[in-house]
Parts: C-alpha cells; sequence; structure tokens
C-alpha cells in the first residue's frame, strides 16, 4: 500500500483540528509505535528471546511512566483505557471498603465512567445514600468544604474528584479534598485523565487514573497509579500472571505501551512551554467568544486547563454549529444533547447551570501534535460570528 | 390543550411538547418579546435540554426562573421581568 494517502491527510493544511481527546498521537510516539510493532510484538509471558523482548520493553514503559509520575515502577498498573481504569479503581476501593459501608462521594461533574456506574448501584441496593454528589458552582467547582461534609458521613468508603474537567476546564481544589478525605479516613481517587501531560501531576491521592491520549499517546492505554499504602483489591481469583499484571488484571499491547511512555517523554520535556502559549490561546478564543451575542463562555477563566475551552450560543444547535464549523475546515466537540448518543445533555454544563444547547467544545492539540494550532485557533475565531449568525437564521431566531 | 384549560394558569402558555432543543427556548423567547413586564409565562417541555436550559436562558435575559414541574411533560413557569 502507498503511503502517501495517510502522510496527505496528516499534513493537509486546510484541517484545523480542534477536538484533540482522543489523538491525533504525537509524531514521535508514531515512530516508536511503528518500531514497537517489529520488536514488540510478542507476549511478555513467553520465555523464548521474542517473549523477553516484549517482556523487556513493557517494564522500560512501566518504569518512564513511574519516573514521570513520582512513584515506583510496581505502582503503575495498566487498565484498557482511562474510563475503565476509573471503573476499576472505584471498584477496587469498593471492594477493599466493603465491611465499612458502600458509600461513594463524587462531584456533580466527574465522569460518567464514575457517575453512572454509582447511580446504577444506588438504584439496584435501593439505598439513594450509596451516592452522594458535591454539586459545583456555576464555574463548575466543587466546595471542599461540602465535599468534606459529604466525606464525613457514614459508610462512606470511596470519593472521587477530578484534577480538572476536561469538558470546561475547571481545576478541582484537590488538596483540601484530599486533606478532608484523609481526616475522614476515605480513600481518594483523582482523575488525572484530562490533566496527565498539560498539568503538573496532582501529588496527593489514594488512586490516580489516566489515559495515555491526554499527553498524545496512544488509545487503548488506561494507566492507574495504586500507591502501596493503599487497600485495593477485585474480588474473585488472583491473577496467576499477578508479577506481569498487577492488581488491575491487565497488561496493554506492549507496541502501545511503549508508544503511550514515549509520547510521555516527548510531551514532559515541553509541557510548561506548551501549556502556556495554549493558555493564551484559549484566552483570545474565550475573547473572541464573548463578543459573539448572547454567547455564554463557561468555566474559570483563570483556574482552569490550559487546552479547553466549551461555550454555548443561545439560540443555537450544537449539531448544526458543528456541522457548519467542519464544512469550514474546523473539527471542534459539542456537549449537546443533540449531538449526543444519548440525547441527553451534557451533565457536567447542567450541573453548572450552562446553557447545554448550542455547545461546541475545543481541546487544542499539543503543538508537536499540530504545529498549526495558534492559526487553526484564530480560523475558529474568526468563522464563529458567522457560524452562530448563520445557524440561527436557519431556526428563525435571528433578532432574539 | 384542552386537558390544560380548565387548571388555573398564567397568562401566556408556550406549547413546545416534542420539540427538540433549541427550539423550546426560541419559542419561549419569542413569546417574551410580546410579553409586558410582570407577565408570567409557561413553557411545556418534553426536551430534557429545557430542564437546563430554560433556567438558564433566564439568568442570561435576566428574567425570573419561578419553577417547574413535572407529569407526562414538565411545565416551565418564567416571570418577565422586562
Amino acid at each position: 500500500m502507498a503511503n502517501s494517502p495517510s502522510t496527505a491527510s496528516r499534513d493537509e493544511p486546510s484541517r484545523a483540528f480542534l477536538d484533540a481527546v482522543s489523538g491525533p498521537l504525537h509524531p514521535v510516539a508514531v515512530q516508536t509505535l511503528l518500531a514497537a510493532v517489529d520488536a514488540g510484538w510478542a507476549d511478555p509471558r513467553r520465555l523464548h528471546s521474542e517473549g523477553r523482548t516484549a517482556r523487556r520493553l513493557l517494564d522500560q514503559a512501566r518504569e518512564v511512566l513511574a519516573v514521570g509520575l513520582g512513584v515506583g515502577p510496581q505502582e503503575v498498573c495498566f487498565a484498557p483505557d482511562g474510563p475503565a481504569g476509573l471503573r476499576l479503581a472505584v471498584d477496587g476501593l469498593l471492594y477493599a471498603g466493603r465491611r465499612r459501608g458502600a458509600r461513594l462521594v463524587a462531584s456533580a461533574v466527574e465522569h460518567s465512567a464514575v457517575l453512572v456506574p454509582a447511580r446504577a448501584r444506588a438504584a439496584r441496593s435501593g439505598d439513594p445514600a450509596v451516592l452522594g454528589t458535591v454539586p459545583v458552582d456555576n464555574l463548575g467547582r466543587v466546595d471542599a468544604d461540602d465535599f468534606a461534609d459529604q466525606v464525613r458521613r457514614p459508610g462512606t468508603v470511596v470519593a472521587a474528584l477530578q484534577q480538572a474537567n476536561a469538558e470546561v476546564g475547571t481545576i478541582q481544589p484537590v488538596a483540601p479534598v484530599r486533606a478532608a478525605c484523609r481526616a475522614a479516613d476515605v480513600p481518594l481517587v483523582v482523575d488525572a485523565q484530562a490533566t496527565l501531560g498539560r498539568l503538573t501531576p496532582p501529588e496527593g491521592y489514594d488512586v490516580l487514573v489516566g489515559d495515555a491520549r491526554s499527553w498524545g499517546g496512544p488509545g487503548g492505554v488506561g494507566v492507574l497509579v495504586l500507591p502501596e499504602r493503599t487497600r485495593w483489591s477485585l474480588p474473585g481469583a488472583v491473577d496467576p500472571d499477578e508479577s506481569l499484571t498487577g492488581p488491575t488484571r491487565h497488561t496493554p499491547w506492549v507496541p502501545l505501551a511503549l508508544a503511550a511512555a514515549e509520547a510521555w517523554q516527548q510531551t514532559q520535556s515541553e509541557r510548561e512551554r506548551d501549556a502556556r502559549t495554549a493558555f493564551t490561546l484559549i484566552e483570545e478564543l474565550r475573547a473572541a467568544a464573548s463578543r459573539v451575542p448572547d454567547v455564554d463562555v463557561v468555566g474559570d477563566p483563570v483556574d482552569r486547563l490550559p487546552h479547553v475551552l466549551t461555550v454555548s450560543a443561545l439560540y443555537a444547535d450544537g449539531e448544526a454549529l458543528v456541522t457548519a464549523l467542519d464544512r469550514r475546515g474546523v473539527a471542534v466537540a459539542s456537549g449537546s444533547a443533540c449531538t449526543s448518543s444519548t440525547l441527553e445533555p451534557s451533565h457536567v454544563l447542567a450541573a453548572m447551570g450552562a446553557l447545554t444547547h448550542g455547545n461546541i467544545r475545543v481541546t487544542l492539540p499539543l503543538q508537536a501534535v499540530s504545529p498549526a494550532r495558534a492559526e487553526h485557533v484564530r480560523r475558529l475565531a474568526a468563522a464563529l460570528p458567522e457560524v452562530v449568525a448563520e445557524v440561527r437564521a436557519s431556526l428563525g431566531a435571528r433578532a432574539l | 390543550m384542552s386537558l390544560h384549560d380548565s387548571q388555573p394558569g398564567p397568562a401566556a402558555v408556550v406549547d413546545a411538547r416534542g420539540l427538540r432543543c433549541p427550539l423550546p427556548v426560541i419559542r419561549l423567547a419569542k413569546r417574551a418579546q410580546e410579553a409586558a413586564p410582570g407577565e408570567v409565562i409557561e413553557v411545556w417541555a418534553t426536551d430534557p435540554a429545557a430542564e437546563a436550559d430554560i433556567p438558564a436562558w433566564c439568568r442570561l435575559r435576566g428574567q425570573e426562573f419561578l419553577g417547574a414541574h413535572g407529569g407526562e411533560h414538565t411545565a416551565y413557569r418564567i416571570r418577565i421581568v422586562g
């Protein structure tokens, strides 16, 4: 197969890709992935030299992530992806704490991988108190004292909080929440799926969850940090390969793990500089969006992820905005009901009291992944007023 | 609308049942343009997004959200402030 088509689509200058939640991969990680497909394809459990090579490469990948996160390699575990890792993180703490209770406390804007199973457990047990939801303010932030009140309630065995929200960017008060959790002897899961590679990794947690996609790595690599002091276990028989799979009982495909580690190293060396320029670009975009009439610019303007922006345009629909921007070569996401598979609006926007219709969301790629991102942001800023006006006109909502 | 005619109600009803976002809010905004200050508008909607979007519209437009009550559809009450 000729390699020109894929190369052409990667370098296509006319597309502004501003929805970097699932990629693309860091270009150096692409090279590593391709090399590892040749060198690290074997089953790392096998004793032949191909298997031992794969094992060595997997151990290297784990070591890189451990050093980056400031933990021991035996504390780094894998999961099929970030959301699966989050479910595992909660399940293992619930199981370890089952004699003390079954209650989970989480913010109202946590990932669905935390909230949906928790609501199902509450419905199944017939006890709504099994889930304590901490409300957020209109910037999307929990109050640390409210969180502490919830965590102190009897039967609480798990708390979960994001380092920052992936949809609206608002950074959560993880340090005081962690202190309250320690005082109440409740383990805290910190969801860093949106932050690793963009912010300094959190230090205070009982389980940390990440996803390689946030730092320019491939899909299919969820990372859990399970510090030795944390009481965490899954029901069922112990995996005979536990020395390889770790307590999460998951071994990633070695080339993916290696590409994740490569992307981590590349991203870490550039992180602070990348975050500074991304922060400024999003600031420009916030200003441009707020000049469009009746547009709600959502989330904390300052204490936020450097690379995320969500805005909602009154009297517009999200699907039409995404489609109209796509026609102009700009790719963005949306949290509006009409763009979701369930036809429900984003629970994050709803919990904040923000407008859910007419929503578009930008997640900037890393500079190394998308060297033209500044130009792409400016193209979106220029297109936004006319696209919003066009969609409003099509809905007969021009002069409201 | 005959089912609701017998109920004591607000001055104006916007029937947005079966409409998807953002149409319920657009209908509300159009009706609000004709409303006098102090008038109460009730919006009937089945779209789940209306639950977030009608209070958000009130906040963005400085109108007063009075509350909502459910049933086969949800009825949202808004007082037009100005």
